[in-house]
């Protein structure tokens, strides 16, 4: 995943406009204050920041865990939680934005509440639990059935009641920053799209924020949809166009350190995957089921060949979901990786800690500009897939009309 | 004692399996960006074409070291 720093020109474009997104239209201040309100809006939601005590003895000193602390940035959360330090009481006070937990379990019903309630798993609230480590090694649960952040269902004494099912229907970190991302993703569409029917940017110049979009759609339009899908492009450009501003926006906000992770969730990935079958089974014909079921090959060969290609109406999307997935979940290990080393040869030895820290920083650094390219390769990549298997889809109808040609 | 081994054994057969399938894409990726810096060495007028198929070609060699990871992690989590 690391090959793609060719320094290729479009490429290279759009990696030098990353910046701006994160403060779109700089030059002429329109558009700032609308950007501070939608963050401030949206972060006000879940503003009670709250610095949790921890109410236990401190145990004697741990070795650093790098799997869990790396799973427990990776892994989705009742929370976001942005650091943890210690007092000066000498407790440890952790720095979160506590999400709302909505359980439902046959026998008990629905019940809501926030996750601060649960005091990072310190205490029980209405019957229910956090799943901490400490918690899985006490109640000798077993680690793959029960994860750590899950909540289950405990008795009055506080012992786990297996019996209960829990069915989490919590709005998450992943949720909730999906929702952020689509928020903004619409509000600087829609702004675009209103100036668009002004007419500004049509006969004139784009202005403003219009220059950041407007070759990125021209991008996807020209260098996606027309090569793959030929006169019929416009049809499918919107889908192509949201699936890939949307997985784009997605993994650059999930580049920013405190969020969540949730490209590299695959129950995101296979929700997109699903709908880009669903979109090329649509748009598929008679030819491109003929081709499955009754391939132009001798007859000997056909036992062989029809299982291969059923599957492999399957194994596309199947693809899709896994190579997004596998791309930002990958790259989130190597930088958490790269900076876990530094605490993990400091635990060893403290000199070696400090040594080799400013290696690993630039590493990590390094590695973070990748992932901002990887960010936008992905969806480029997702986008172009999709809109290949359209076309395969319907190939075959305008394969005589480029014979005659 | 034969318990963690198998432990042991299924997490030494995850990332073996996952570094073999990262040198099959390694050779994959790396006979992509020969080819495709020959032919625009060649044709330099062909850059923007070139570069979309080699793009996809890798993302489509890639995928298999993606699965060989993922089936690593399965194999160690198993």
């Amino acid at each position: 995943m690391l090959i793609f720093h060719f320094p290729f020109s479009p490429f290279l474009e759009v990696f030098h406009l990353c910046p701006l997104i994160f403060a779109p239209n700089f030059r002429n201040g329109m558009i700032s204050g609308p950007v501070k309100c939608l963050l401030v809006a949206a972060f006000s939601l879940f503003s009670t920041f709250i610095f949790a005590q921890d109410g236990q003895q401190k145990e004697p000193k741990k070795l650093f865990d790098a799997n869990e602390v790396i799973f427990g940035h990776i892994m989705d959360a009742h929370e976001f939680h942005f650091f943890s330090y210690k007092g000066n009481d000498g407790e440890e006070h952790h720095a979160t934005i506590p999400l709302p937990v909505i359980l439902y379990s046959p026998r008990r019903g629905f019940s809501m509440f926030m996750s601060s309630e649960f005091h990072h798993g310190k205490h029980n609230y209405s019957g229910y639990s956090l799943l901490t480590s400490e918690k899985i090694v006490e109640w000798k649960l077993n680690p793959k059935k029960y994860n750590i952040g899950q909540v289950v269902a405990v008795k009055e004494n506080g012992e786990i009641d297996a019996a209960v099912k829990v069915y989490d229907v919590s709005l998450t970190r992943n949720v909730v920053q999906m929702i952020i991302a689509l928020s903004l993703l619409v509000w600087i569409m829609l702004a675009i799209a209103k100036r668009y029917n002004k007419g500004e940017g049509v006969a004139s110049a784009p202005k403003g924020v219009q220059n950041l979009f407007e070759p990125v759609i021209t991008f996807v339009r020209d260098d996606v949809a027309k090569p793959n899908l030929g006169n019929k492009y416009e049809k499918y450009l919107p889908y192509l166009l949201t699936i890939f501003f949307f997985i784009l926006i997605n993994n650059l906000v999930g580049l920013i350190p405190g969020t969540a992770n949730v490209t590299g969730n695959i129950a995101f990935t296979m929700l997109l995957a699903l709908i880009s079958f669903i979109v090329i089974m649509f748009s598929s014909n008679k030819h491109f089921w003929k081709h499955i079921f009754w391939p132009p090959v001798p007859h000997g060969v056909k036992p062989i060949f029809i299982p291969v290609e059923i599957l492999g109406i399957f194994t596309k999307p199947f693809a899709l979901m896994i190579r997004l997935f596998a791309n930002m979940l990958a790259g989130h290990i190597i930088i958490l990786s790269l900076v876990s080393l530094i605490f993990i040869l400091g635990a060893a030895n403290k000199i070696v800690g400090y040594a080799v820290s400013p290696f690993s920083i630039a590493f990590v650094v390094f590695i973070y500009f990748i992932e901002i390219l990887v960010a936008f390769l992905q969806a480029y990549i997702f986008a172009m897939l999709t809109a290949v298997f359209i076309g395969q889809a319907y190939e075959s109808e305008h394969h005589e009309e480029k014979m005659h040609i | 004692m034969y318990l963690f081994l198998l432990d042991a054994v299924a997490v030494a057969g995850g990332a073996i399996g996952a570094g073999l399938g990262a040198c099959g894409a390694g050779i994959g990726i790396g006979q992509i960006g020969k080819g495709a810096v020959e032919a625009i060495a060649r044709q330099p007028e062909a850059l923007n074409d070139i570069r979309a198929n080699m793009i996809l070609t890798a993302a489509l060699v890639e995928g298999t070291a993606l699965f060989a990871i993922v089936i690593g992690f399965l194999a160690i989590g198993k």
